[in-house]
């Protein structure tokens, strides 16, 4: 009987993986456990072992390919019996492409938003890429722009290190921090028991005495348990000491919802942090700003949230600038310019943001889109300009609508220019329900291209 | 202060230190009496030769970290008692601009990290003042204070589990005053032996009479040359007492008068400091005397700075929230 060998899910968030190594021949005879092939997705590379007992009779995918989809043919078996299946051909495998945010027509589609946040082979290349020469790198992955800026920024400087779980010998858990215990050494990568509390209070009161650390949590949902030194520690200290004692120190890691992982590891801390006076917030949408942010973060004298997402790890977006330049904080960019109504957003929230403008351009709608990129301070000059030109706004986040960017963004609207509006600033947000896990319910719960659509024709009065 | 043949100037140094703490803390509660200090402020008195003995054997450049009981610690090393008190009365001329309170004090040129109001939260962080010291290797050491309330938080076993795993040059002080606010030890913790918690993660401890200057500089000198030699943290038990509440509001229902009476007429770390001056290097009546007119004066000249001092300006509600 002829056996499917199936190209395996190895993370919540992989669609897709390359095939590293096969370990196996046509001929070969293999039983349960032998390890048939290297996988490799962003969170490791991986052995896959055969649950088969038979012999090898043809490999599919060739050692090397990459973005096989999961659940393609790799390889056929026979094993004991007769019966035979009809072969599947592999037909599912498409190339990653990059999103590009001055061209919306590049843009992720829906079907692409939860592509595999895994690393292909010429990205892993480019992780940890020297930049000193000062090019300017035309096309990188947020993953490899976190990874570029936090080298480029420990070559300048020798106080800055990074610790974490998993960041040193294991590469990181998303490997964000790839090569870096290569190039920078065990003291200034450090790999931290599974302590959060701990290990973020030990890099606070490092901060306090004027070194840099980058803290890696491996989701944002772990550092609930440090959420005391980062706001009564981290946050305050400076103002408790009268400006003598200041924290200059980067929290960072995945936030958000990934893929299929529940209540407890998907939500957008944004504007939790954000209400925390002392603390300043940064989301970066594309890779440039992922770059330039985290260096500005890196360089800030005060506590930074920098809050990443799985999901845009693995996508591409072009890089125009080079390792001598940073984009400040506080800074909101446009990403695109209409007259009838303001889009808000930030993080993953662009995503669908730059999805939905091309329904409303279908639509014969055009609207001024802000990437906010920092969430806290918010830069009000730009969202109040646009508002007084739209006259309509509607905000987009993937937090809960309790208490969201949103809602502060559209009270402030309301105060600074209430005259200029012609309808309510609406919100779009995820549900007010903790995540759930079954596919359907969790689609129903995040945010979508559509309900944006619908709220831009709401405030536009439109049916 | 490392050999016991310590000079009669050097104990009179350690006498005065004492001194001026207790007489600083019975003005500080004076002046809470008064509604001069608000919010919540604890009391040091019973405790002082835990931090007059641990600094009399620091180097330059050594740092230390407390809880929000920290009067005591800031005089210890160094921190001037004017802009201490004008800092509990609120005042701009405070070390926190009157924006931190008796809790929240700070002095980088001392190496006092504060004055933490959360308890436990001070110790994660003291350890990363000491990963800061090897990272720079410096040679210095963090002497990080705690109370043994503090001792049952998760948070002071991650921070051992690090500072052993790395060596990091911690001297963990647990000054054990028998009650966290008013649960005692032994409703509490269901160990006693408080220097043995580092146990689990290799680091040794020890327990002191921390209500003998002597003894804690001599064990304190001990620890700091553990950690100087890279040998990693140790942990001191500092037995000691406070005779007052755990805050100003404190009714102190948990123990009896009796009780807080004894400890004062035998174990009083001043008074047994006084006998050792008196027997060992007959020092005088009007040496004493002296002494005490020269801390009164000390302590009533930093009330008085405190209470002629302006309160912040109105502006600095919005400094500082930022680092420039």
């Amino acid at each position: 009987m002829k056996t499917e060998i199936l190209m395996p899910s190895l993370s919540p968030t992989m669609e897709e993986g390359s095939l590293a190594k096969w370990y196996v021949s046509p001929g070969d005879k293999v039983k349960p456990g032998d390890i048939i092939a290297d996988i490799e997705t962003d969170k490791a590379l991986m052995e896959y072992e055969s649950i088969e007992e038979g012999t090898i009779v043809e490999l599919i995918v060739k050692e090397g390919t990459e973005n096989i989809k999961v659940n393609s043919l790799i390889a056929i078996i026979e094993t004991e019996g007769i019966e035979e299946i009809n072969i599947r051909k592999v037909d599912n495998i498409k190339k990653i492409e990059p999103i590009s945010i001055d061209n919306n027509e590049e843009v992720l589609s829906e079907e692409d938003n939860l592509d595999s946040a895994d690393t292909t082979v010429e990205e892993t290349k480019r992780l940890n890429k020297e930049t000193t020469e000062n090019q300017v790198v035309n096309e990188l992955t947020v993953r490899e722009a976190i990874n570029n800026a936090i080298a480029e920024e420990m070559r300048l400087d020798e106080d800055v290190f990074l610790m974490g779980e998993e960041v040193g010998e294991y590469q990181g858990a998303y490997k964000v921090s790839q090569g870096l215990l290569e190039e920078f050494g065990a003291e200034r990568v450090i790999d931290t028991p599974i302590t959060e509390h701990g290990f973020t209070g030990l890099a606070v009161g490092a901060a306090f005495t004027g070194i840099r650390p980058i803290v890696e949590f491996m989701t944002f949902n772990f550092a609930m348990q440090a959420l005391d030194q980062i706001i009564n520690s981290a946050a305050k200290t400076n103002y408790m000491s009268g400006g003598q004692i200041n924290c200059p120190i980067v929290f960072r890691g995945p936030n958000g919802a990934a893929a299929r992982v529940a209540a407890q590891h998907s939500q957008d801390f944004a504007s939790l942090y954000a209400s925390i006076p002392g603390l300043k917030v940064i989301q970066p949408f594309s890779a440039e700003d992922a770059k330039g942010l985290l260096k500005s973060a890196i360089r800030e004298n005060n506590p930074v949230v920098f809050l990443e997402n799985e999901i845009l790890y693995g996508k591409s977006f072009p890089v125009n600038i080079d390792s001598e330049q940073v984009i400040p904080i506080g800074k909101a960019k446009i990403i695109s310019t209409g007259q009838d109504v303001t889009i808000i957003s930030y993080g993953i929230g662009m995503m669908h943001t730059l999805d939905a403008d091309k329904k409303l351009k279908e639509l014969g709608i055009s609207a001024d889109i802000i990437d906010l990129r920092t969430i806290r301070p918010i830069d009000f000059d730009v969202i109040i300009e646009s508002v007084k030109k739209t006259n309509r706004c509607v905000t987009v986040e993937e937090s809960f609508p309790v208490c969201s960017v949103g809602s502060y963004i559209g009270s402030q609207i309301m105060i600074r220019a209430f005259d200029y509006l012609d309808a309510p600033v609406l919100n779009c947000t995820g549900k007010d329900v903790p995540m759930p896990y079954a596919e359907n319910l969790e689609k129903a719960a995040l945010i979508t291209a559509d309900e944006i659509v619908f709220s831009v024709k709401q405030v536009l009065y439109k049916d | 202060m490392k050999n016991t043949s310590v000079s009669k100037k050097e104990l009179f140094e350690l006498y005065h230190k004492m001194l001026l703490i207790r007489r600083f803390e019975e003005k500080a509660g004076q002046l809470y009496g008064m509604g001069h200090i608000g919010g919540f402020c604890h009391l040091y008195i019973g405790q002082e030769a835990v931090v007059v003995g641990i600094d009399s054997i620091k180097e330059n450049g050594d740092q230390n970290i407390t809880s929000y009981r920290d009067h005591g610690h800031m005089l210890a090393c160094g921190m001037d008692p004017k802009m201490v008190m004008a800092e509990l009365t609120g005042r701009f001329t405070g070390y926190s601009k009157g924006k931190g309170g008796s809790m929240h004090m700070f002095s980088k040129s001392e190496g006092f990290y504060g004055g933490h109001g959360i308890v436990g939260a001070q110790v994660p962080i003291g350890a990363g003042i000491a990963f800061a010291n090897k990272y720079k290797k410096n040679k210095r050491v963090c002497f990080t204070y705690f109370g043994e309330g503090a001792a049952n938080q998760g948070q002071v076993y991650e921070a051992f589990n690090m500072a052993s795993l790395w060596k990091l040059p911690v001297v963990f002080v647990i000054e054990n005053n028998q009650y966290a606010m008013g649960t005692s030890m032994v409703r509490a913790s269901s160990t006693e032996e408080m220097f043995a918690r580092g146990l689990a993660f290799n680091i040794p401890g020890k327990a002191v009479n921390g209500m003998n200057v002597l003894d804690v500089a001599k064990e304190a000198a001990r620890a700091a040359d553990h950690c100087r030699a890279g040998k990693g943290p140790f942990i001191l038990e500092m037995k000691t007492y406070r005779y007052r509440g755990h805050s100003m509001s404190d009714p102190a229902k948990y123990r009896t008068r009796e009780e807080v009476q004894k400890v004062r007429e035998e174990k009083d770390p001043i008074d047994t400091l006084r006998s050792i001056l008196i027997e060992e290097h007959k020092v005088s009546e009007k040496e004493f005397k002296e002494t005490d007119a020269e801390i009164k004066g000390i302590v009533t000249e930093a009330s008085d700075f405190a209470l002629n001092s302006p309160e912040p300006d109105i502006k600095e509600l919005w400094t500082d929230v930022y680092a420039g």
